[in-house]
């Protein structure tokens, strides 16, 4: 029998392929996660929800068809760490929310569904900003999360836990929404991978939205060809999403598989640069742009002025949508219900369920949304904001006439202490400034290790950013780089991650 | 409740102009509903024709019913509105216990259609053209039942039920521009239009437009400047009004209503009013100031719709007669005058009487029946005639029973009752009860024979040629007969007999 931290340390690939070779059984490879969980979860806290029976019943049944003689699929009996805004007909769905808390949804979330149908253990639902608000997962009710690489640190956010797990050796796979940034932001924060798929490309239904028009599912795992296998599990067209893109997904496993800069324009725009960057962090992205060079891509320098005002067309286009879409928390059909004593009226018992059920960060979302979308203040505030939304895919469709991907910092620092911007959202809110363009232009993007910071050991993220529907190019540029830094440090990055 | 002041009709428009507007709202008869595949099927068990999608569970996103679209163009098409290439869904954001979502999903600046009109026809065979505003899509909410307050509203309830069965149900909302120039006549137009429109929906097949059901709802604005001035007074938004008496009743009241307002100096608050069915008179609602905000935006959940126009060139093609153009070829092939078309139209028996004829009865005898002998039944029993258990065939098979002798309209009567209480079809009631005419000539023979010798004197005098007089015979003769014999033939045996020319 294999032991239990060298099964936690295989990638979803290897995995899956000893599961298949009848080298592992799903349970053992599920126990083995179980046990890791048990073991580190209280000092990490990625987890808000583990489901230990529900797992182990899914890793029998891999273990059942492969007796069977059935072919399995390529992620058949990986455990995966679901971020908790999908909903679970099995398990609680509480969006980091004391308005949701031991909420069990009676349907499942299509992406769900698909990983049923993929046959990927669940292991449980991890932790996240509520309501996917916020860049360090501190905004979630259940309490923070801790960075793996060091445990007073936040793992980023909103997908801290999902990154967390990762990072922690708890599951080789996660799930993670993006917004702005909240796959990406704690990909590189953690040492990890995340990709933020084209808006479309994954089915929203069942994901508790927060701002319906920028949020997008998409995977997350520790290296490029795991990612891959599982957007290519969760993406396609979905008839109960009429946003979701109706196209064949892009071929993402045969890019990872297929590592290349050869050739290829690579740009990297000189708006992602100046006051706020971490030293590191440039360093770290400069020697990837050199690497890149190395490898055989050429450098193209872009001007795409309209990214300067995407942070804040974005703080008023989210928190727009995200007025209207939580006005369903009204304590009538589900959820949390405060002071119904029955001498109350239905909109005081809602006033008082949201009082007590949002914590500070949705509160001031929806504040913010609902003056935005005020008569007399919309053609100023959201009306505004979305022509720059235009200006900034237009930027980037000019961009991507002269280069095939975009590269930057995945985030301005590495990660910060627990509690160091909690009381300052606007500094919270810089943490996305990379990531956000793509989300206002529906874009694809990837997170990936690049480096240690030197002034602080941390790990820099380096964002790839491609063209809509064509994700494969993330993965082709994504394993390339991933392979030469592999080989440039001799290990994987999170071998270097301390042993918690 | 206050004594509400009211101005006399003809005093109120000897000084002021009305100026209405009619929102009508159009449930539309799809399987299922706007935005997700719940049945839409009426009176089942609360909530059980509901899911994710229409309860506004945390995470469900709404997904168009092209048959709602495809309804609202043609609803669009046959008001002569121009159709849009390219519009979107927009949430209409307000809080309300029975909106699942806590928002409407509706169109705002962007309906599917706009920019029409319907010309409708008054009692005098005027006509008068409506300007359309607009036609939208939108869902309904669900239905809140508040128990323990004396008003029925939820003010003063001691708690409410929620059914979301009705949640999400596709709308389409009719605006009218607003109806100037119609002066003493503005209830009758607005009645004139509610019921063409609902003529309109029914031959478009998009609903059955039952206003009892509330599968057709009208809001009636209405405000009043004096004559010969241009700018609109004040309006009132009387909500809900649900027949077309009741719209004609509401304009009326909210006009003498107003009239008085004004001419005792007061001024009118724009508010919405609760129309009552038993008096026909309208209460204060809500007071509707500028502080009303939906927070419209854009739909992020659905992409635009954007009908092409080789699609809808198709359904104008496919649009039926229009109900007023049919009503006046019909009224031609019948030969009725207006009075008579107009009873037919206000019982409800066009299509039953057009239906009868193509099932082969001749159009008087079709409408002999459904106007005289079926109507009477559908009044005493408090049905409309559609609702009764007899259909267009069976009556064609009675006229065509009649006309081959085989009934006499006594008869005829018997078997359409027979029919009515549940005793089959026209033949099966005939063959039971045994209703045919006797047309044995011996049986009949006889009878009349009996009848001349029981009534001498009378036949005497048809003898000395009062040949009138012969139907006091074919009286008793039927009477012997227990009314089964064929009358025009027992009048030509008597005559025959007496020898006396016919």
């Amino acid at each position: 029998m294999t032991d239990i931290s060298t099964i936690i340390k295989l990638t979803a690939a290897q995995t899956a392929a000893k599961i298949a070779s009848g080298e592992l059984t799903a349970v053992e490879v599920t126990e083995a996660h179980l046990a890791r969980i048990d073991a580190v979860d209280e000092k990490v806290h990625a987890f808000l929800h583990v489901d230990r029976e529900g797992a182990l019943a899914q890793a029998r049944a891999v273990d059942a068809k492969r007796e069977a003689g059935e072919k399995l699929g390529p992620l058949a009996g990986v455990p995966l760490a679901l971020k908790d805004i999908f909903t679970t007909q099995d398990m609680p769905t509480t969006v980091g929310s004391k308005i949701l808390e031991g909420w069990v949804p009676p349907y499942d979330a299509t992406l769900t569904t698909k990983l049923k149908a993929a046959d990927v253990v669940i292991l449980g639902k991890t932790n996240m900003d509520e309501f996917a608000m916020g860049s360090s997962t501190e905004n979630s009710a259940y309490g923070p999360t801790g960075n793996p690489w060091d445990l007073t640190r936040i793992p980023g956010g909103s997908g801290g836990g999902s990154a967390a797990a990762l990072a922690s050796f708890e599951a080789p796979l996660a799930i993670g929404t993006d917004t702005g940034g909240s796959i990406r932001q704690p990909a590189a924060v953690t040492g990890t991978v995340g990709v933020k798929p084209t808006y479309g490309g994954v089915s929203r239904y069942g994901m508790v939205a927060f701002s319906s028009s920028l949020d997008q599912g998409g995977p997350c795992a520790r290296t490029v060809l795991d990612a891959a296998l599982l957007h290519e599990a969760i993406a396609g067209h979905d008839p109960m999403d009429s946003t979701s893109i109706d196209a064949p997904v892009p071929p993402v496993v045969e890019a990872a598989r297929n590592g290349s800069v050869q050739g290829m324009r690579v740009g990297v725009v000189k708006q992602f640069a100046g006051e706020g960057y971490q030293a590191g962090v440039v360093q770290r992205f400069n020697e990837s742009v050199e690497l890149l060079k190395s490898l055989g891509a050429t450098i193209v320098e872009l001007d795409c002025p309209s990214f300067d005002l995407a942070l804040s067309a974005y703080y008023l286009i989210a928190p727009s949508e995200c007025s209207s879409n939580l006005a369903r928390f009204d304590a009538m059909r589900y959820g949390l219900r405060v002071g119904d004593d029955g001498t109350r009226s239905a909109e005081d018992v809602t006033a008082l369920t949201r009082e007590a059920g949002f914590g500070d960060e949705v509160k001031r979302r929806i504040i913010l949304g609902t003056y935005a979308l005020s008569s007399g203040y919309y053609d100023a505030y959201y009306g505004s904001a979305q022509k720059v939304r235009t200006l900034i895919t237009q930027d980037f469709e000019k961009a991507f006439e002269q280069v095939d991907v975009i590269v930057s910092p995945t985030t301005p620092t590495t990660a910060f202490p627990i509690g160091e911007r909690a009381d300052d959202p606007m500094a919270m809110y810089l943490a996305d400034l990379c990531t956000i363009p793509t989300n206002l232009a529906g874009n694809s993007a990837m997170s990936l290790p690049c480096g240690l910071a030197p002034e602080d050991g941390l790990p820099v993220g380096l964002q790839i950013i491609a063209p809509a529907m064509k994700d494969d190019r993330l993965y082709k540029v994504g394993a390339a780089v991933e392979a030469a830094f592999v080989e440039k440090w001799g290990h994987p990055l999170l071998e270097e991650a301390p042993s918690l | 409740m206050t004594v509400i002041d009211l101005e006399s009709y003809e005093d109120a428009l000897a000084t002021y102009d009305p100026v209405m507007g009619l929102e009508v709202h159009v449930e539309l008869g799809t399987k299922t509903k706007m935005f997700c595949g719940c049945s839409t099927e009426l009176k089942q068990d609360a909530n059980s024709q509901t899911c994710p999608v229409c309860l506004g569970l945390p995470g469900a996103l709404p997904v168009v019913n092209e048959i709602g679209v495809e309804s609202a163009i043609k609803i669009g098409l046959a008001l002569n509105c121009e159709i849009a290439e390219w519009c979107r869904f927009a949430r209409k954001n307000y809080f309300y216990p029975d909106m699942p979502k806590n928002f409407q999903t509706s169109q705002y600046d962007e309906p599917i259609a706009y920019d029409g009109y319907l010309d409708v026809q008054l009692e005098d065979g005027e006509i008068f053209r409506v300007q359309i505003e607009r036609a939208h899509m939108e869902e309904d909410t669900g239905k809140s039942t508040h128990v323990g307050g004396a008003t029925g509203r939820i003010h003063g309830a001691s708690y409410s039920l929620l059914d979301y069965n009705r949640a999400g149900i596709p709308l389409i909302e009719i605006v009218t521009k607003p109806i100037e120039g119609a002066g003493a006549r503005a209830p009758e137009v607005a009645k004139a239009y509610v019921a063409e429109l609902r003529e309109l929906i029914k031959a478009l097949g998009v609903s059955e437009a039952r206003m009892e059901m509330g599968q057709m709802r009208c809001d009636v604005n209405l405000s009043l400047r004096p004559n010969g001035t241009e700018t609109f007074g004040t309006r009132s938004e009387t909500k809900n009004v649900n027949s077309l008496r009741s719209v004609e009743r509401a304009a009326r009241f909210e006009i003498q209503r107003h009239a008085a307002v004004l001419n005792s100096g007061g001024t009118i608050v724009q508010e919405t009013r609760h129309f009552h069915e038993e008096d026909g008179s309208t209460t204060a609602g809500r007071i509707k100031d500028n502080a009303e905000d939906y927070r419209y935006f854009p739909e992020p959940d659905l992409v635009p719709v954007a009908p092409s126009r080789d699609w809808v060139e198709e359904l104008r093609k496919g649009l039926p007669e229009l109900p007023r153009l049919r009503r006046k070829r019909l009224k031609e092939e019948w030969g009725v005058n207006e009075h008579d078309m107009q009873s037919i139209l206000n019982a409800g028996a066009v299509d039953l009487i057009v239906a009868t004829t193509d099932a082969g009865a001749p159009s008087d005898q079709a409408r002999k029946w459904w106007m005289g002998e079926l109507a009477r039944n559908a009044n005493e029993t408090g049905r409309s005639l559609d609702e009764l258990p007899v259909t267009p065939a069976q009556v064609a098979r009675v006229a065509e029973l009649v006309a081959a002798g085989d009934l006499n309209d006594k008869l005829a009567r018997q078997v359409l009752e027979g029919v009515l209480a549940g005793e089959g079809d026209p033949d099966t009631v005939v063959e039971k009860r045994g209703l045919k005419v006797v047309s044995d000539e011996g049986a009949l023979s006889t009878a009349v024979d009996e009848a001349i010798a029981g009534n001498a004197a009378i036949a005497d005098k048809i003898r000395g040629g009062k040949v009138a007089a012969a139907g006091a015979l074919v009286g008793a003769v039927m009477k012997a007969t227990r009314g089964q014999a064929d009358a025009a033939r027992v009048r030509e045996l008597i005559l025959e007999k007496l020898g006396v020319e016919g």
